[in-house]
Parts: C-alpha cells; sequence; structure tokens
C-alpha cells in the first residue's frame, strides 16, 4: 500500500486564531469577496429549505469561539455539484465561522440534502478546524428519525452508543441543530475518512 | 468510479493532544476516529469564479494608497500527491501577518503597527502543473501566549482543497534558518521525520532581480492508490 516510493505528506497544522479575514472575510465584516459563505441557498435553489446549526464545545464545555465550520453537501435531488457535468447554482459548499454569532454557534442556510444514493441516509459532511486543533476533524450530520440512519453504510461503523452524536435535532419547522463536543460523553464522532 | 485515497499518514502528522501547545488539552478528540473506508467523495465546488488574479497578489490587494512595508517575498511551488502526480485545479489559500507581526484580524492584540497597505489574505488556484504563486511581504514573528517569552517563528498559514474531500489540508509554512523553529511547540508537535516538509526553500531561480526573494513550498497531499478501485 503506501510503498517507499511515495512522497511523504505535508504535515497538518492548526489554523489558528486568525483565520477569519482570509476563509470567511465577508461574514465577519472585512473587505474581501469570500468563496463561500454560511447563506448557500437562495430563492431558486430547488428543495426543502433548512436551518443548519449548533455549537461548538470543548472538553470544558465551553463555547469555541475560533473555529471553522466546512459542510459539503448533496442538493434536494441527492447529486453533488462537483459530479461531471452539472452545472447547478448550489454548490453545496459552505463555511461558517464561530465568532460572530456568540457563544460559539455556526449557523447555516441550506436545502435538506436527498440521499446521494439508495444505500445512503441524508447527510452533511463536516469539517471542523480551530485554534487548538492540530489537524481537522471530518464528521458528518445525519437527521434525527430518518428510517434510513441506521443502514447507511458509514454510520453502520460507528459504534451504536455513540451515533446519537451525529444527529441533528430538529428544533423548530426546518430548523436542525447539531452540537460539536470535541470532548466529554458525548465526544462527536470524528472520522479518519 | 473514483479512486480510493491513501490513508492519512499519521506518522507524519501531529496528534491530537500535544502537551507542549496547551489549547490541544480540551480540544483534540480524545476518542479514536472511527475509521471510514471504501467512501470516496470529490473535493468541494466553492466560488471559482470569485478568484481573481489579484488575490494572488497580496502586495496589491490591500493597498490603499502605498506599498506594503517588507521584504517582499515571492511564494510558489506545486500541489502533489503522494504518487508525485501534480494537482490541477486545486484551492490554495493563505493568510498572515504583516512584515511586523501583526494580524490584521481584530482579536489580534499584538502591540505591532497594522499596515494600512496590507491585508494579508491570498487565493489562487493550481494550473495544469499544480503550481501555484503568490507575491507577498515576509511575516514576521509574533508573541503569543502558550507560555513564557513564547514566539511564533515567520509563517504563512495555507489552506488547501484538492481532488477529493479526503485531501483536505490546513497547514503552515515556515522559513529556512528561523531559530525559532527549535522552541516553537507547533512545529515541534509534528513528528521530526516530517517537520521539514513544512520548511520552504530558498531559489534564487524563483528571486527576481532587484525586486522579491523567491521561496518554493511544494505541498503533497493523499495520494490515490491505484491498486484499489470502487467498483461496485
Ligand atoms: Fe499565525
Amino acid at each position: 500500500m503506501s510503498g517507499s516510493n511515495l512522497l511523504g505528506q505535508t504535515p497538518s497544522q492548526t489554523v489558528g486564531p486568525f483565520f477569519a479575514y482570509g476563509l470567511t472575510p465577508q461574514q465577519y465584516g472585512y473587505d474581501w469577496a469570500s468563496i463561500a459563505a454560511a447563506d448557500m441557498a437562495d430563492q431558486a435553489t430547488e428543495g426543502e429549505r433548512i436551518t443548519f446549526e449548533g455549537q461548538v464545545l470543548d472538553g470544558a464545555g465551553q463555547p469555541v469561539t475560533d473555529a471553522l465550520i466546512e459542510i459539503w453537501q448533496a442538493d434536494g435531488a441527492g447529486s453533488y455539484a462537483a459530479a461531471p457535468g452539472r452545472n447547478t447554482r448550489f454548490t453545496g459548499f459552505g463555511r461558517c465561522g464561530t465568532g460572530v454569532l456568540g457563544d460559539g454557534f455556526f449557523r447555516f442556510t441550506t436545502i435538506k440534502p436527498a440521499a446521494p444514493s439508495k444505500a445512503e441516509a441524508p447527510h452533511l459532511n463536516i469539517i471542523v478546524t480551530m485554534r487548538g486543533l492540530l489537524m481537522h476533524a471530518f464528521t458528518r450530520a445525519y437527521f434525527e428519525g430518518d428510517t434510513r440512519n441506521d443502514a447507511d453504510p458509514v454510520m453502520a461503523q460507528v459504534p451504536p452508543e455513540r451515533r446519537a452524536t451525529l444527529l441533528a435535532r430538529q428544533t423548530a419547522p426546518g430548523t436542525w441543530r447539531l452540537d460539536i463536543h470535541m470532548q466529554g460523553d458525548a465526544e462527536t464522532v470524528f472520522f479518519d475518512l | 468510479m473514483v479512486k480510493l485515497l491513501n490513508p492519512r499518514d499519521f506518522s507524519s502528522h501531529p496528534g491530537y493532544i500535544d502537551k507542549g501547545y496547551r489549547s490541544t488539552a480540551l480540544r483534540g478528540p480524545t476518542k479514536p476516529l472511527i475509521p471510514v473506508r471504501g467512501v470516496s467523495l470529490a473535493a468541494p465546488v466553492y466560488g471559482h469564479d470569485r478568484i481573481a488574479p489579484a488575490d494572488a497578489d497580496l502586495t496589491l490587494n490591500g493597498r490603499k494608497d502605498a506599498e506594503p512595508l517588507g521584504e517582499r517575498i515571492i511564494v510558489t511551488g506545486r500541489v502533489l500527491d503522494e504518487n508525485g502526480r501534480p494537482l490541477a485545479g486545486a484551492l490554495v489559500e493563505i493568510w498572515q501577518a504583516n512584515a511586523a507581526g501583526r494580524y490584521v484580524h481584530v482579536v489580534d492584540q499584538h502591540a505591532a503597527p497594522l499596515d494600512p497597505n496590507f491585508f494579508g489574505g491570498g487565493r489562487c488556484v493550481t494550473d495544469e502543473q499544480g503550481r501555484y504563486r503568490f507575491l507577498t511581504i515576509k511575516p514576521g514573528a509574533y508573541p503569543w501566549g502558550n507560555h513564557f517569552n513564547a514566539w511564533r517563528p515567520n509563517h504563512i498559514h495555507f489552506s488547501l482543497f484538492g481532488h477529493q474531500f479526503g485531501q483536505r489540508l490546513v497547514t503552515q509554512m515556515y522559513f529556512p534558518g528561523d531559530p525559532l523553529l527549535a522552541l516553537d511547540p507547533i512545529y515541534l508537535g509534528v513528528p521530526a521525520k516530517s517537520r521539514e516538509r513544512m520548511v520552504a526553500h530558498f531559489s534564487i531561480d524563483v528571486t527576481e532581480e532587484g525586486y522579491a526573494l523567491g521561496y518554493v513550498f511544494d505541498i503533497v497531499l493523499r495520494g490515490e492508490n491505484a491498486a484499489i478501485w470502487e467498483n461496485h
């Protein structure tokens, strides 16, 4: 597999506390266009509009106000915008820093993804990074109550007692919440993918 | 059919909890990562159309009425995968302190001057040879609160997306010969064998006569595993 003729991977480093003006400038009020935003859907986007939000919490339960959350998702028909030949205004890629809304909250307005394939449950792919995290963490959000969740091929690899950490709960019509716990009893499942 | 990626080589990356870097103690995951194999996903689609050529010139993109202060440098290199293949179309985003070691970020309280003509953010997309190129100012070292007399070495933050979602990388580029490297817990948190992969090298060939010093920083992302295909 990893023969000695491979080049060595460049090591990961923390994103540090000051990424906002580089990666999420508009959200933080800097005068530079962002290439991705937390408002991902517009009126023309097909699908069920949802708000996806949550708090990022450290091992002491304190809000993390310098985290970057990135989501990458299928559209309302289950297709990723990266699929060959697709040309849609909905990119499915969003970015939100946790330093603007207060209390370490992120909030995306997007559309509810459909399942990318028959075998899978609808989900959001998430990248978490922050000051003090030396390597970004991959996780996912599934939608609580979806009967396909437990059979999803990725969810199926998660011990049943930890699956709830990946379930966004509907807190109001169209609003789904998933808190990200970096540590503790409710530590979010992070993937080696 | 999408080729699967080689695994993240954890022996080349820092651990999540690092005694020397205090903020990791409450932020690094403590439970083992759950391995997921057999899933491949293309890299995200972002606002390609929002990336302008001027975004790669940090001596220009924050300019109000004069050139930014400091030592002009060119930072260039290739984004490769582990197999040595150049990755065209990779998204490279950078951010950095100014020549005085001060970030534009409102939270940065370091008592060093802001430069009204320097912003510090840049981005570009690699060309067919996987090449990127930034023109910028050499960032200054700056103090941080990790321990007594703690100073970050000169560095530029890098964020990358390659061809696949799993190739995501956030890293930092350092400068050769920096005496602070030997004292920096963030740099030292990386295993010794791979630390120097984060250090750019000076190049007289990239250097431009009478204008700017040149540094080369190649970045290696996880490679596609030629032996394994997802075919069912
Ligand atoms: Fe920094």
